[in-house]
């Protein structure tokens, strides 16, 4: 072989017709630069072109350089078998450069890594097993999250387990002289969405559509006050019990007193509707109940109390009344029973007076009671069978329960410490909300006619808002509305247009 | 090689092996129950260096650590280890929100040399140390929100042959973490030094 490459080369490419051994073909050319990134010795092997890699043009152009300080053109193509052993021994001086430079560049460039570079990071194929703990028996959970007032982890899992209910009161009103006094029932909320609230010895209305405020009458002698008030279904009339042993019917829409009942021997503490039927619960532990179509009102007498009765409430279908007093018992009166004036049924458990007391409205026969201060439990009673179905310890006095009508859950207001409102699911009693606020007791509750707002009333002197059953379905409709009105806006767009 | 510790200053390769193993083994356990990655009635009490440590009850838990720590002693002997790391991910979404790494530098000492001399009783001081604060680390950790696992992770020479029952694994880092560093020991041999990284929470 011929030891000048380049004049065999030349031979060879002169004597056409002989084949071409040596000369790789094109194709064969440009695979083995693509292959061979490490000898990167193409700046003049026959190629036209140089064309950097972008990712490494600091090796290019290194590359570059430096075959410019060391032009051998022996060492060309160190593939090639017509290499001497000069050629060889300058290639591999060329790899040992290259690959030093490599080496440093490496290092400069991943500096940070370059520990990692010098070892193997090994792991054990089968893992460890899975510990069975489910975030919520966590015991370092209940050390580190129990102040945090807003902490995420818990407010994540209500907002996955409940819908929202704001936090905040939607209003605000204030209610001076409001008497706190657990004893009294001193709000209510009409059907036609108007509240009414004494305060001290006048009854004011405040109407909730367009937030005008009536003030309906005042009681006449110095010493007298309100000690309840109930709404007639229609919200045309309302009862009104006071300290000096009367209850006076009133007709709101003419501002003027319709009747006067008279025959308790101690203050109206407590009043319910059952169609033209007015129970009236009293200090002196009777309930009477009144006919307020005929002359002779006073229909019958329920004596099952031994001290002041302060709850009263007639169930949804109007068959069952049930009575809760100052002496811890409720009583239940059922109006089908052949003695309608002894207690169906004489509950007992609660070991504080029971005020609280609601009448589930989508499952009949179900009736939720609350405790005060010594008591501080909801129970829930089947006033059928006067089996109690459910205890649940709220930890505060309890003063008055609602349900909503919308959802499978009921409010309850409470007392000492926190004077909070609480939302529960029926029937887990899982509380999905708690409502803070009041600074003083939250004697009294009221629910609005479309069942989305509950009406706080409490001895801090202030009337709060609360959307807790907000319903849902309402924002999509809401959308629509916008949409229609976005659409319109369109419309008239293109009627300018082609105008 | 020189007799297994038999005297109390005197610190061979074999002894000091035992002894970083076994820190291992409890600084494990410890981070363990501290985070709550297993129910803490699966841990019993048990004295040592001084202190009252949690040992897994576990016997899964149990076996898994037994193989990791005995390849890892294995390699220790012969100074192939250069970092062990304790991985706490998420099961769900597997992201990585906890690292515990031990740095592991081995001088082994050469033929025909003096035995290298340290009392055992700073040894175990300087453990103490480690394992407390591996405890106290609890409270500026951020809790961990959801059932997570761990994995261990041996850095180890880029030339040692892999065991058959062991695979090679990325490093697992956390992105966006903060690094506590934590105290160090040595044996003379092994040096070994603690770090923890923990991931940001972004809220």
């Amino acid at each position: 072989m011929n030891s000048n490459y380049e004049t065999a080369e030349l031979e060879q490419l002169l004597s056409l017709n002989a084949p071409l051994e040596n000369v790789e073909a094109r194709w064969q050319r440009k695979a083995r630069q693509n292959n061979s990134n490490t000898n990167n010795n193409n700046g003049n092997n026959g190629g036209d072109r140089f064309i950097p890699n972008k990712m490494n043009i600091d090796i290019g152009h290194f590359n570059l350089t430096k075959e410019n300080s060391n032009p051998n053109p022996n060492a060309i193509n160190n593939n090639s078998s017509t290499s001497t052993s000069t050629t060889a021994t300058s290639s591999t001086t060329n790899n040992i450069e290259s690959t030093l430079y490599k080496d440093t560049l490496a290092n400069q460039l991943f500096e940070s890594n370059s520990g990692d570079l010098e070892s193997k990071i090994l792991s054990f194929k089968s893992k460890a097993p899975v510990g069975n703990v489910s975030s919520s028996t966590n015991s370092l959970r209940v050390l580190y999250s129990q102040n945090q007032v807003g902490s995420t982890p818990t407010d994540q899992s209500l907002k996955k387990q409940f819908r929202q209910i704001p936090q905040q009161p939607e209003r605000i009103l204030d209610a001076p002289d409001i008497v706190d006094d657990y004893y009294l029932n001193l709000l209510d909320w009409s059907s036609q969405n108007v509240i009414a609230i004494p305060l001290g010895q006048t009854v004011y209305l405040w109407n909730a559509t367009t937030s005008e405020i009536q003030r309906l009458f005042q009681v006449e002698q110095q010493d007298d006050y309100i000690t309840s008030l109930q709404w007639t279904k229609d919200g045309n009339y309302l009862a009104v019990g006071t300290n000096s042993c009367t209850i006076q019917l009133w007709d709101v829409a003419h501002t003027k007193k319709v009747r006067e009942l008279r025959g308790h021997a101690g203050r109206v503490g407590a009043l319910a509707w059952n169609d033209y039927i007015l129970s009236s619960g009293s200090s002196d532990t009777n309930i009477f109940n009144h006919d307020v179509r005929v002359q002779n009102h006073h229909v019958s007498t329920l004596s099952g109390h031994s001290q002041e009765v302060c709850g009263l409430k007639w169930s949804h279908d109007g068959g069952q009344l049930a009575s809760g007093g100052n002496d811890n018992i409720i009583n239940i009166w059922d109006i089908n029973s052949e003695n309608f004036e002894t207690p169906a049924h004489t509950f007992e458990q609660h070991t504080a007076a029971v005020r609280a007391l609601a009448w589930c409205p989508f499952q009949p026969n179900l009736l939720a009671t609350g405790g005060g201060a010594a008591d501080r439990t909801i129970r829930f009673w089947n006033t059928i069978t006067g089996v109690c179905l459910n205890t649940v310890d709220t930890m505060s006095q309890v003063c008055s329960i609602q349900w909503s009508t919308t959802y499978r859950e009921l409010v309850s207001s409470h007392g000492y410490s926190q004077n909070q409102l609480c939302v529960w699911k029926y029937p887990s009693m899982v509380k999905c909300a708690e409502l803070t606020g009041h600074t003083s007791r939250a004697l009294h509750t009221a629910i609005s006619p479309d069942g989305e707002t509950v009406v706080s009333a409490s001895a801090d002197e202030t009337l709060r808002f609360w959307r807790v059953f907000e319903k849902e379905n309402k924002l999509p409709t809401a959308n629509r509305k916008s949409k229609e009105v976005s659409d319109g806006s369109m419309m008239r767009n293109i009627n300018s247009l082609i105008r | 090689m020189q007799a297994a510790v038999a005297s109390k200053t005197n610190i061979s390769l074999k002894g000091s092996t035992e002894i970083v193993t076994e820190f291992f083994s409890y600084s494990i356990n410890t981070i363990l129950f501290q985070r709550g990655l297993y129910p803490p009635e699966s841990f019993t009490r048990v004295a040592k260096y001084g202190l009252p440590i949690l040992v897994t009850n576990d016997q899964s838990l149990k076996d898994y650590l037994d193989n990791v720590l005995k390849q890892l002693s294995e390699w220790l002997l012969s100074g192939d280890v250069q970092k062990l790391v304790l991985v706490i991910t998420d099961i769900v979404t597997k992201e990585v929100l906890e690292r515990w790494v031990f740095d592991v530098t081995t001088d082994i000492p050469k033929e025909g040399e003096a035995p290298r001399q340290k009392p055992e009783k700073e040894i175990m001081n300087e453990i103490q140390a480690i394992i407390r604060q591996i405890t106290a680390s609890v409270t500026f950790l951020p809790l961990l929100p959801n059932a997570c696992t761990f994995d261990l992770l041996v850095y180890t020479s880029k030339d040692l042959a892999v065991p058959q029952k062991w695979e090679e694994s990325d490093p697992k880092f956390i992105t966006n973490s903060q690094q506590v560093k934590l105290r160090s020991f040595t044996t003379t041999i092994h040096k070994v030094e603690s770090m923890v990284a923990y991931k940001i929470s972004n809220d």
